[in-house]
């Protein structure tokens, strides 16, 4: 295939546009964080820690990170729970309307995050679930599940289902397979929905700005910040946060891709039985 | 969950009674009894609530049609109405130009390992903060910002870039880029390479087979990516705010204001009912053009 060079070249042009749009906000706000000036400038003026002094010695702050932190630490595990139930049913069952159930399910976030924050605001108001930490932990399970789902049901597609049916038949009950066959098995991809599913809550502004009330989480203290007096500290903020957000994620990749037994084939499954 | 049906062949395993009923069960059913609570129950709400009323500034359960008709006789409703649709309309078109020569670059000229990396650049954005950004974006190409200085010293007069649509719009593509490129390179790596091949070896020129052949193909992800990049953009309200500077208001907006200001609820739910039918057409106009014809 002989193409003329400049056409190469183009595209080239176009992927580095791209990705320099994508990551100039994300790697300047890095930069900007260490910055000695107030206001930015190019170059840098000096480079200091100040801005994560403030952030440090912010009682606002470290209150709005404990509340995140704890809504993530409750929010992930009932997720991941729901989302691994409703993929094991996924997986194993079969039954009239799945695809209105599943569709049902997963559909949290095709739905804007103003609308369903809206919605969530006034019905909690109305049910007397509004303004604690427990609403927001509701609406990010909302929001997190169908995540949780498909890391675990993409686990499950590659588990043999004759495995169960090996269980079954030598005499184990639906319970007693499920513990000491399918939870060894998906126990990684278990893991990584906690990680992800907790990534995802403790981003999460939109929601849990409306449903809230006086309870800020980080990113809600982010988004006020932003909107009233801005200043570098969201620099410093995005950028622990960031740092905690990868973490999260890297782990969670690390445990699907590189943790994962290979389960597609059935002997080394069953050897990964504890 | 009811007919529970299990794939073995052996009968003694699928007649064992209700045990493996509850076990079904539990397991299902967790997810729709907590969508159906707190996700199905407020979308519900938010239109019931649209027909209530407010009496001295407390809402009302209510049968009347008011609310409606002051939102929908209001100008200026209106007009932040279209000017969102337009704003958005804008932004998936940006994208959706943008992602298509990046994509088609990233699944027809790298290598399987460059091509894994690409992806993955493009997975990170989603898990940085959108509020950061957008504030960076705001200091960058503010009045005084490191773009107009960068400007000045190449002898360029300085230009207003935030508190107008520009601003939005680049705070919009912010948004959505990242995902739309993803989806254009997912659809296009799954383009039969041997098709391409072959309208090449027909004496396609390049351009033509990426008409007739590439496009047509990849059409379902192409699609998705300008229904997906009009959804998420219209209800952004961070980038309207921060980088449109509030004037004028864009609809996500006046929903934030009748709901954080007022106490008006029910004027800000006929809103986000206009917004959510808006968003359903879209959907549902951009499913039949990615799935018609296709067996």
């Amino acid at each position: 295939m002989s193409r003329p060079r400049s056409a190469g070249f183009g595209f080239g042009a176009v992927l580095v546009a791209i990705y320099a749009f994508i990551y100039a906000p994300i790697v300047i706000s890095f930069i900007f964080s260490f910055s000695a000036e107030r206001f930015p400038t190019i170059p840098l003026g000096g480079v200091s820690l100040q801005w994560y002094g403030f952030v440090w010695s912010d009682p606002d702050v470290h209150a709005a990170f404990w509340r995140s932190v704890n809504v993530a630490a409750l929010a992930a595990p009932i997720a991941v729970f729901i989302g691994f139930g409703a993929a094991y049913t996924d997986y194993r069952s079969k039954f009239f309307g799945k695809a209105l159930y599943l569709t049902l399910g997963l559909l949290p976030p095709l739905v804007p995050v103003l609308i369903l924050g809206v919605a969530m605001l006034f019905f909690f108001a109305r049910v007397g679930l509004f303004g604690g930490l427990y609403s927001i932990v509701i609406s990010h399970v909302v929001l997190c599940t169908p995540f949780a789902f498909t890391v675990v049901r993409l686990r499950l597609t590659q588990v043999n289902p004759a495995l169960e049916q090996a269980a079954w038949n030598l005499g184990a009950g639906p319970w007693r397979t499920f513990a000491s066959v399918i939870v060894p098995l998906c126990l990684p991809a278990i893991v990584a929905a906690l990680l992800v599913t907790a990534a995802i809550s403790f981003d999460e502004f939109a929601v849990a700005w409306f449903v809230s009330g006086m309870n800020e989480t980080l990113p809600v203290r982010v988004l006020n910040f932003v909107q009233g007096q801005a200043s570098p500290r969201i620099n410093a903020i995005g950028s622990l946060t960031f740092t905690i957000s990868m973490l999260l994620v890297m782990s969670a990749l690390i445990l699907l891709f590189f943790r994962t037994p290979q389960g597609s084939a059935p002997i080394d499954a069953a050897r990964d039985k504890p | 969950m009811n007919a529970f049906t299990v794939a073995s062949p052996k009968q003694r395993v699928a007649r064992s009674s209700w045990r493996r009923k509850v076990f079904s069960f539990f397991w299902g059913a967790p997810l729709l009894i907590w969508q159906g609570a707190f996700f199905f129950a407020p979308l519900i709400f938010l239109i019931v609530l649209t027909f209530w009323s407010v009496r001295s500034f407390r809402v009302q359960p209510d049968a009347t049609l008011k609310n409606w008709i002051k939102i929908l006789t209001t100008e200026y409703v209106w007009s932040a109405y279209l000017r969102s649709v337009v704003l958005s309309a804008c932004c998936s078109l940006i994208t959706t130009a943008a992602a298509f020569p990046f994509a088609y670059f990233v699944a027809f000229r790298l290598s399987m390992r460059a091509r894994l990396f690409a992806t993955c650049l493009l997975i990170v954005p989603f898990f940085t903060s959108y509020l950061v950004r957008v504030y960076t974006w705001r200091t960058m190409l503010g009045q005084h910002g490191a773009v107009n200085n960068l400007l000045a010293w190449i002898g360029l007069p300085a230009q207003t870039m935030t508190d107008n649509f520009f601003g939005v719009l680049v705070g919009f593509v912010t948004l959505t880029l990242p995902l739309v490129c993803l989806l254009h390179v997912l659809s296009l790596s799954y383009v039969d390479k041997r098709l391409v091949e072959a309208a090449h070896n027909l004496g396609a020129p390049p351009f033509t087979t990426v008409l007739r052949v590439i496009i047509p193909s990849a059409r379902t992800g192409l699609i998705l990516g300008v229904a997906f990049a009009f959804v998420l953009s219209f209800g952004d309200f961070v980038s309207p705010d921060l980088l449109g500077g509030r004037n004028p208001p864009l609809v996500s907006l006046l929903i934030i204001d009748q709901v954080k200001g007022g106490s008006n609820w029910p004027s800000a739910a006929v809103i986000a009912m206009i917004m959510v039918i808006t968003l359903v057409i879209v959907v549902l106009g951009a499913s039949r053009l990615a799935y018609s014809g296709r067996k």
